[in-house]
């Protein structure tokens, strides 16, 4: 079960594994296990105030480290790089321990043939937080067992060498790490060493450049769509456009015989064509004509029908005093619409079956998941299965689901080559994994001196983890409400004497998953929407009216710092200034605080974003300046969902599906100015690449609302 | 047909066996410069951005049939790590990439619009600039530009270029 402290994991002796010897060209591999860690932790009540951890579930023993004889250090990172930043942080975490330069430190993603698979996800912005400690426990063993050797072949005790840079001295003798390993068979494994302390941190909370700027900036092939393999063909599988429409039957006597092709490939389920080319394999997919059973009718209404308080089952998951009634209750309500991931890399995967083994490189943010699924589909032992992650181009969610993989590996073992698979952007928009749409009911009412005397949360939300094959079986039933939908669906108002919150579930007919920071953005328009209404009624300015409902706990008073320092930093106002109007929010996600302030105009129905001020406390930022570009990453993301993007059901089918009639946040419609603070309420790192979505909708909101004198009840938010 | 035109400074012959193909898979799979992205195939996001005759043009939608004489430079052909453009300079030292897959579009989109207004204001670039990023690079890309701005401006002699 979820344990207080969740970075304390720790590694034992016996379970350290090195392979091989370094020789001229031999590599120095050190791994581990990490102990077993019940996935259960997911528990409902610390969904939104914990943090979660590494949660590898791990029964082979893992490569971390290989030290090479050019006196480099690889780290097999079993977290994907999905332009959050990891790898530039969990390099910092190991050459801290290390005593070893970044520069000479490259991190790779773990291909499962290493052994260093997350059993889990990289999700829920949880990587640099769960690695914290377990990673830097490892470098600084790894560091000591080089030490061991060094002091080996300098004839001194281990305590009198000292180390710095990937150098070990004893009085005028330097000896590199890539020269102490050199020719040592046998190794002595220390008792993992106190870490460092933080006054003397020389790359953990710098600002380091990016580990992976070069290969982004100058294109790389870097990405899963970049990967390539002799004799690889291209696949496309037939897609139905219609909601739950079922595959019957296939014409493909037209698509059989045009250029390119080399096999319509049938399998349960779909049907598929591999070709020579992406365009020969896209053209011929098109001239398949297939029979669907039962494909939908349903319009956006029926949707917005169904995703209403009141239907479905109801779980109460936040519950202080009584319900609220009587005289003088207010009540707002507020809905958020289908969202779409919209990851400018779609989603694909290369796929190599061979006889008693196969190849899958993709992009995935479910490494483990993805073998499992490929092996299963193929009758293979999961062993003989290779998954090599690669960079991703974009995931936020996205890449949690991979059946694309294994539809991949079916059409390779068909041909019995390398099929490389990709989504066209169409397919990408209409069969994405959506962030569910919501409805919710906010209630509330004021005590004669002002403050609150009761606040209730009543929402509705297709599933994010329900359902979902990442959730352990049974862990939905033993929560009672979806872990992603209720994320940000908590009051953070404690001091308010009755409250409650409570989560409606609803099923929809089409597939709705995790989408970054899962239900916190929609939540926390609603929440925080309500909580500026309730402040003005009560004649209170909305900073002041937030704080007074704050529990004066060390979780409060965190947020309470957050919120201070965005009106601060913000010189936050309630009066309209040169047609300039300001709107605050905050929210805590996962255990970190977040505080914004917006500053917008508007003029002829257009919104006009000047200024986003973001104050986030994320502990120890190991790399503040990536902290920062998450923020703003962030912040764009939530203006770009809050103001413009929408998928709609017409006449049974997801739309649009495409970029453009997707609209989405372009340059004209950043902010010309984001200013980020970090605050430091703790002393190790916690959660970051989700939080500061929570306030982005609310805070537009209610400047919105008092630029134009209407509270705007949807996203996205439109006004005029 | 074949294909003759210039890339990335060198020139190039090239059989086509369907000139209607896109000039992004022929890029891609015929010469194996994967700098290039695919992105949506309909010219609507930008990530497939390349140089031809030095205007900014979106290959996913771009005949291969069409650049014949042409000058076209991709992302590989724009700068080096040794000898990086002043937009790749300006981009590594604004750090603007988080996942990275649109930014070759976004480069080669920025270099164009550099030598069409050398000192692009605000507003030139929200319209010039119209490319998708998901992660929200925005705020970093526009810095970028302008620092790229400033480094061209410095006299040829001082400029690494």
């Amino acid at each position: 079960m979820a344990r207080r402290k969740t970075n304390t994991q720790k590694i034992s002796r016996r379970k350290f594994l090195i392979r091989g010897g370094l020789g001229t060209a031999g590599v120095l591999a050190l791994g581990t296990y990490l102990a077993r860690n019940p996935i259960r932790r997911s528990i409902l009540a610390m969904a939104n105030t914990m943090e979660m951890s590494y949660i590898g579930e791990i029964d082979n023993p893992m490569i971390w480290f290989e030290l090479t004889s050019d006196n480099h250090i690889v780290l097999y990172s079993p977290k994907v790089e999905m332009g959050q930043g990891t790898f530039t942080g969990l390099a910092q975490l190991a050459a801290e321990e290390l005593e070893f330069p970044l520069a000479r430190l490259q991190v790779i993603h773990a291909p499962t043939i290493t052994g260093n698979i997350d059993g889990m996800s990289t999700g829920g912005s949880t990587s640099i937080s769960g690695l914290w400690e377990p990673l830097r426990s490892l470098a600084a063993t790894f560091r000591e067992m080089l030490r061991e050797a060094a002091a080996g072949k300098l004839n001194a005790s281990p305590a009198a060498l000292t180390v710095a840079e990937g150098i070990f001295r004893y009085g005028e003798k330097r000896l590199s790490y890539a020269q102490a390993a050199q020719g040592v068979t046998s190794w002595d494994i220390p008792e993992v060493p106190k870490l460092k302390p933080r006054e003397s941190f020389r790359y953990i909370g710098k600002p380091e450049p990016r580990v992976d700027l070069e290969p982004k900036v100058f294109g790389h092939p870097i990405f899963g769509l970049d990967a390539e393999l002799p004799d690889m063909l291209y696949g496309a599988v037939v897609r139905p456009t219609r909601i739950g429409a079922r595959f019957v039957s296939a014409d493909t006597s037209r698509a059989v015989s045009m250029p390119g092709v080399v096999q319509i490939v049938e399998e349960a389920g779909f049907v598929g064509v591999v070709a020579r080319t992406y365009p020969q394999a896209e053209r011929a997919k098109n001239a398949i004509e297939v029979t669907w059973d039962a494909p939908s009718d349903l319009q956006q209404a029926d949707i917005e029908a169904l995703m209403t308080v009141g239907h479905g089952k109801s779980t109460i998951i936040q519950k202080e005093g009584r319900g609220l009634d009587g005289d003088h209750v207010v009540e707002l309500e507020f809905r958020s619409p289908i969202g779409a991931h919209a990851q400018l890399e779609p989603n694909g995967a290369l796929a190599h079956v061979e006889a008693d083994r196969a190849t899958v490189i993709l992009s995935t943010q479910v490494v483990a998941l993805t073998r499992k699924e490929v092996a299963k589909s193929l009758g293979f032992e999961e062993e003989k299965v290779n998954v090599v992650p690669t960079y991703l181009g974009g995931g936020f969610g996205r890449r949690l689901h991979t059946p694309h993989a294994v539809q991949a590996a079916l059409m390779s073992r068909a041909v019995g080559k390398p099929v490389k698979y990709i989504f066209s952007r169409e397919e990408e928009f209409q069969h994405d994994m959506f962030r569910p749409p919501t409805h919710h009911i906010l209630r509330g009412k004021l005590a004669a001196d002002g403050s609150l005397e009761g606040l209730e949360h009543h929402f509705v939300s297709g599933d994010v983890g329900n359902d979902s094959a990442l959730m352990p079986p049974g862990v939905p039933t033993l929560v009672g409400a979806d872990i992603g939908a209720v994320r940000g669906g908590f009051l953070q108002y404690g001091a308010v004497p009755n409250h409650r919150s409570v989560y409606w579930h609803v099923d929809l007919p089409f597939a709705t998953s995790w989408w970054r920071s899962l239900g916190l953005l929609a939540n926390t328009f609603a929440i925080e929407s309500f909580m500026d209404h309730m402040a003005s009624l009560a004649g209170q300015d909305a900073a002041g009216f937030r704080l007074r409902h704050i529990p004066d706990d060390p979780a409060g008073r965190r947020l309470k710092a957050v919120i201070r320092k965005a009106v601060e930093t913000s010189r936050y106002t309630e009066e309209v200034r040169d047609g300039r109007a300001m709107g605050l929010a905050a929210s805590v996600d996962v255990g970190t605080p977040c505080a914004q302030v917006v500053e917008l105009s508007v003029t002829d129905g257009e919104i006009r974003l000047h200024k986003v001020t973001c104050v986030l406390d994320p502990g120890l930022a190991v790399n503040p300046d990536q902290v920062k570009a998450q923020c703003e990453g962030a912040i764009h993301m939530g203006l770009s969902a809050a103001l413009f993007e929408e998928m709609k059901v017409v006449d049974g089918q997801l739309t649009p599906s495409m970029y453009g009639p997707y609209r989405m946040g372009l340059m004209k419609d950043a902010p010309r100015e984001i200013e980020v603070v970090l605050l430091q309420g703790k002393d190790t790192p916690g959660p970051v690449g989700e939080p500061p979505l929570g306030p982005v909708g609310a805070a537009i909101a209610n400047a919105v609302t008092r630029a134009t004198g209407q509270r705007p009840d949807r996203m996205p938010i439109r006004v005029g | 047909m074949t294909l003759e035109c210039t890339l990335n400074g060198a020139p190039l012959q090239l059989e086509l066996e369907d000139p209607a193909t896109p000039l992004l898979w022929v890029l891609r799979d015929a010469l194996g410069l994967m700098g290039t992205k695919f992105g949506c195939g309909r010219a609507a996001c930008g990530a497939c951005t390349v140089l031809i005759d030095g205007e900014a043009v979106r290959c996913c939608s771009y005949p291969a049939a069409n650049v014949v004489g042409k000058t076209i430079t991709t992302i590989e052909g724009l700068g080096s790590p040794d000898a990086p453009h002043p937009v790749q300079q300006a981009w590594m030292e604004e750090i603007v990439p988080q996942c990275g897959y649109c930014q070759p579009g976004f480069i080669m989109a920025a270099a164009a619009l550099l030598e069409k207004i050398p000192q692009p204001t605000d507003t030139d670039i929200d319209q010039h600039i119209v490319n998708v990023c998901r992660c929200g690079t925005h705020g970093r890309i526009r810095k970028a530009i302008h620092r790229a701005a400033a480094l061209l401006a410095v006299p040829s002699t001082e400029n690494p270029r």
